[in-house]
């Protein structure tokens, strides 16, 4: 029998019984369409947080008080004493580093501002004017903190958006007297909404010079020193700058950490990757319960069509044009179900990014090809036992059967 | 020449503990262009010997010599090919396929044979019009008559011009005036020089026939051609 007979045999008899082949294209399409939108759900989420990171600004370098590179990003952390202090004298010195083209301190801490007749919990971030352009902040309203000496703050506040509309609403903030703690501030300006970043949602910050900020908790320490690197090349020249000036500094202690942007992105990245694998494989369970189905259906029809494959043997078809045949019809099962589920699977991926703009969620290229190779892999595979089956039937037998 | 030649033919089979001998101690020798009824009551073994004949099935023991060559050491492929080329089928029950038109029944030969679409095209089309179903090429069976299917079954297993035609009950389904024309067109098969051997238990349609065969209890009790045979006196 020739190849194209072979198919258009195959494909008539699955169509004969358009039950039976539905449910099995069907099995197989949302075996397939599982993957492509979960696996679209992980590398969304992998893209979303490499684009909040790439958000934080360009070419930065954070160095982190402490000597391992665990310290996460929780401002909790400001308060937790560490073997040196990190100094606003420290980060004052690396703005002479030649690679660093801009350098802010960060001193973080919880404290209540009490404003237009409200008072709230906040987060106070202790930075200085650089801070603006190293992570790439808009203003709203207002401008940035002074450029001033960084070891005496100016009584100036800067805010979130957040914070503007819950305390000011609609009534425009600056120029607005307000008391953080037992300070007395000025607003100067209000940022345009960026959310989630280092931590903390910067809607809700507000921020003061970094004297302010340090005199407020009574402390010296920083959270933090941001440093932006003129390029992205100088990023590993910054890194090693700074790790050997600040080594000077603290007596020859190694009692700092840098870490880079890239360093941070590349660990979420790799953690995501793997969260998408693994998704993708619970997914492709169900490919093999498709599997297992079309298994089931291949098996049905052999029972149903026992009479027709003893009449093929009677015409003259060989065993192995009979088990042809109906690994063609698996085959082509697997197929059709394969392709609709990825068509399904873009439709809901489309589905998931009209429903959350922000949320990239886009099927990766190497789940899209596991997903239909392993069920037409399963397809045929689960194919091969009711064909040989079919194939080894006894012509007399089957013939009997009708 | 003889076109088939069966000596010492055994076939068993085993049913749980019982024997059944479903033909016992066959000799046969039936000539090309013959036209040969089996008959005799049901269970003498007339579609076991059918079978047999139609390579579907093989002997415990004898052997089967088609057009001179012994069949029976052949190998599964080599016996599918044999079935392919030679050996035409008709059915009791027709056994068309449903889903497929009168046209593709008759074509479906061809087809596992690997013939060329174009060259089947042409072929089922001549056959159609030569068994009269021109008019009904694209109907499938549930859209035909008993007669009409049994139609396109005898040109089915007539498309690959076979060297013998084994009908099994061919017209155990259709009425006697349908039958009659069924029985008619093999007639005609057979007179242009195809073997042809029905299995009936109609003895009407039997003795129309130039030779029969009757069975019983799987042997072979009377062979007309053979009018010397013991079991002729009884
Ligand atoms: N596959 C089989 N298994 C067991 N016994 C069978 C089988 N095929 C036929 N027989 C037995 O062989 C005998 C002959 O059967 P068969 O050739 O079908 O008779 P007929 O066609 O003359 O009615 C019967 O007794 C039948 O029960
Ligand atoms: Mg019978």
């Amino acid at each position: 029998m020739r190849n194209a007979d072979v198919l258009r045999f195959a494909r008539d008899a699955a169509a004969g019984y358009p039950l039976r082949t539905s449910l099995s294209v069907l099995a197989m399409a949302i075996g397939v369409a599982a993957v492509v939108v979960l696996t679209s759900l992980g590398d969304g989420a992998r893209r979303y947080v490499v684009e909040q990171f790439s958000a934080l600004g360009s070419n930065l370098v954070i160095v982190l008080p402490g000597r391992s590179a665990t310290g996460g990003f929780s401002p909790a952390n400001a308060l937790t004493t560490t073997p040196r202090d990190l100094t606003v004298d420290d980060a004052f010195a690396l703005t002479r580093l030649p690679s660093a083209r801009r350098v802010a301190p960060l001193a973080a801490g919880n404290s209540e501002i009490n404003a237009n007749g409200r008072l709230r919990e906040v987060v106070v971030a202790g930075t200085a004017s650089t801070y603006l352009d190293i992570r790439s902040f808009k203003m709203a309203q207002g401008h940035f903190l002074p450029e001033a000496d960084w070891s005496r703050g100016a009584p100036v506040a800067v805010i979130g958006s957040k914070l503007q509309e819950e305390i000011f609403g609609n009534r425009p903030a600056v120029g607005e007297l307000i008391r953080l703690g037992d300070r007395r501030l000025r607003i100067v300006g209000v940022l345009k909404s960026v959310g989630q970043g280092l931590g903390m949602n910067t809607d809700e910050v507000i921020f003061v010079p970094v004297g302010v900020a340090q005199s407020l908790f009574n402390t010296n320490t920083l959270f933090r020193v941001l440093i932006e690197a003129r390029s992205r090349d100088e990023i590993e020249v910054v890194k090693r700058e700074v790790a050997a000036m600040l080594k000077a500094r603290h007596g020859g202690e190694e009692d700092i950490t840098v870490i880079t942007q890239d360093a941070v992105l590349a660990t979420f990245d790799k953690l995501l990757r793997a969260l998408t694998a693994a998704v993708a494989g619970i997914a492709a369970i169900s490919l093999a319960v498709a599997g297992i189905l079309v298994m089931n259906v291949m098996l049905v029809a052999v029972t149903q069509r026992t009479a027709e494959i003893g009449l093929l043997k009677a015409l003259g078809a060989r065993a192995a044009t009979i088990r042809n045949a109906f690994m063609a019809e698996a085959a082509m099962l697997s197929l059709v179900g394969a392709i609709t589920g990825y068509g399904l699977g873009l439709f809901g991926a489309f589905v998931l990014r009209q429903m959350y703009p922000v949320f990239p969620a886009y099927p990766p290229d190497w789940a899209v090809i596991a997903a239909l190779a392993t069920a037409l892999g399963t397809g045929m595979l689960f194919g091969i036992m009711p064909a040989r089956r079919a194939a080894r039937l006894d012509p007399v037998q089957a013939l009997m059967k009708h | 020449m003889s076109v088939i030649q069966l000596a010492g033919i055994e076939r068993v089979f085993h049913l749980g503990d019982s024997v059944v001998h479903a033909l016992t101690g066959l000799d046969v020798a039936i000539d090309a262009g013959e036209y040969v009824a089996i008959m005799g009551p049901s269970g003498s073994g007339k579609s076991t010997l059918l079978n047999l004949l139609g390579l579907l099935d093989r002997p415990d023991a004898g052997s089967y010599q088609l057009e001179g060559r012994d069949v029976t050491t052949l190998s599964p492929d080599e016996q599918a090919a044999v079935r392919s080329r030679r050996i035409g089928f008709v059915f009791q029950s027709f056994h068309l396929v449903p889903r497929l038109t009168a046209a593709e029944n008759v074509g479906l030969p061809m087809m596992l044979a690997g013939i060329p679409a174009a060259e089947r095209a042409q072929r089922v089309q001549q056959a159609l019009k030569d068994f009269g179903l021109d008019q009904r090429a694209d109907h499938r069976p549930d859209q035909l008559s008993g007669g009409q299917r049994q139609r396109v079954a005898i040109a089915r297993a007539t498309i690959m011009q076979p060297a013998v035609l084994l009908a099994d009950e061919p017209t155990g389904n259709l009425d006697r005036a349908t039958g009659d024309d069924v029985i008619h067109l093999l007639e005609e098969l057979n007179q242009r020089g195809m073997t042809l051997i029905i299995v009936t238990h109609d003895p009407k349609i039997g003795t129309r026939a130039k030779r029969q065969l009757l069975m019983e209890d799987g042997e072979l009790r009377h062979d007309s051609a053979r009018a010397a045979s013991p079991a002729a006196a009884t």
